[in-house]
């Protein structure tokens, strides 16, 4: 059953045309790696977000495949060009088949 | 002969769940699956071309304290233009379970090649990370990590 994912976004209040913008995303995520074991011994099974997709304006900025080495709660900083005022919409997938979709709105200004 | 006497399967008996108790302890431990050779086999996966050191920084701590959550900042030196960007990025480390860390692809759009992310280390290990450019070239930087408490178990 897919849970809600609680994404945080950072992100300027307001960007120049052409300037790059330094994003930082964090959510939470046990990125269970399926390496750590319970209290009974028995490993607990592998559950992560696998890919993290980025999208800017309708247009592909990055796009991430995530192994279980990944930590937990990821956090992520990446950049992008400040073309329009436009959405940043970020997808995950998770182990379990769920997808979960946000979008947060980059004002450019002149 | 597809029969065999119930007595040829003995219940778990002491001995036998002793036994399991020790492969159990035995598997637990046993923390690195990768080896340089598998991760030298996935970065052959990635690469057509063999990687020139350089271009790639790649900023983590000598010492990681806590393997659970190491910083890394990456930075490919790219104009990231249309003729001339960063394609992908992977992340390799060769003394986790598993020598995979995370790939990623770009796009122009990016305007700066750089990202930051928390990985973990089981280990003290060695930790790659490769780019492929839109010319078709790689570009290799390497780093060595000490690890004080690793990172998988957590």
């Amino acid at each position: 059953m897919a849970e809600d994912l609680r994404t945080r976004i950072r992100l300027p209040p307001s960007v120049k045309r052409g300037e790059l913008v330094e994003i930082r995303v964090l959510v939470q995520h046990a990125m269970e790696s399926g390496q750590r074991r319970d209290a009974s011994g028995a490993i607990v099974p592998r559950k992560i977000l696998n890919r993290l997709a980025i999208r800017y304006g309708g247009q592909d900025v990055l796009a991430a495949r995530l192994e279980p080495a990944m930590a937990a709660n990821p956090l992520f900083t990446f950049f992008l060009r400040a073309e329009a005022t436009g959405m940043i919409e970020l997808t995950w997938t998770d182990d379990d088949g769920s997808i979960q979709r946000s979008e947060h709105k980059l004002t450019v200004a002149g | 002969m597809r029969t065999r006497p119930c007595r040829d399967y003995p219940g778990p008996s002491l001995s036998r769940r002793a036994a399991l108790a020790g492969i159990a302890v035995a598997l637990s431990t046993r923390v690195a699956d990768a080896t340089p050779e598998t991760a030298r086999r996935l970065l052959q996966g990635f690469t057509s071309t063999t990687p020139r050191q350089g271009r790639v920084s790649l900023r983590i701590p000598e010492i990681a304290e806590d393997g659970t959550q190491v910083p890394v900042t990456i930075v490919v030196e790219s104009p990231m233009s249309g003729a001339d960007h960063v394609r992908a990025l992977h992340v390799l480390a060769d003394g986790n379970p598993n020598p995979g860390v995370v790939s990623f692809a770009f796009t122009p759009l990016a305007g700066r090649c750089e990202v930051q992310f928390r990985m973990r280390l089981a280990q003290s290990q060695r930790v790659s990370a490769l780019a492929e450019m839109s010319d078709g070239s790689f570009w290799i930087t390497t780093r060595d990590v000490t690890v004080t408490i690793g990172g998988c178990k957590g």
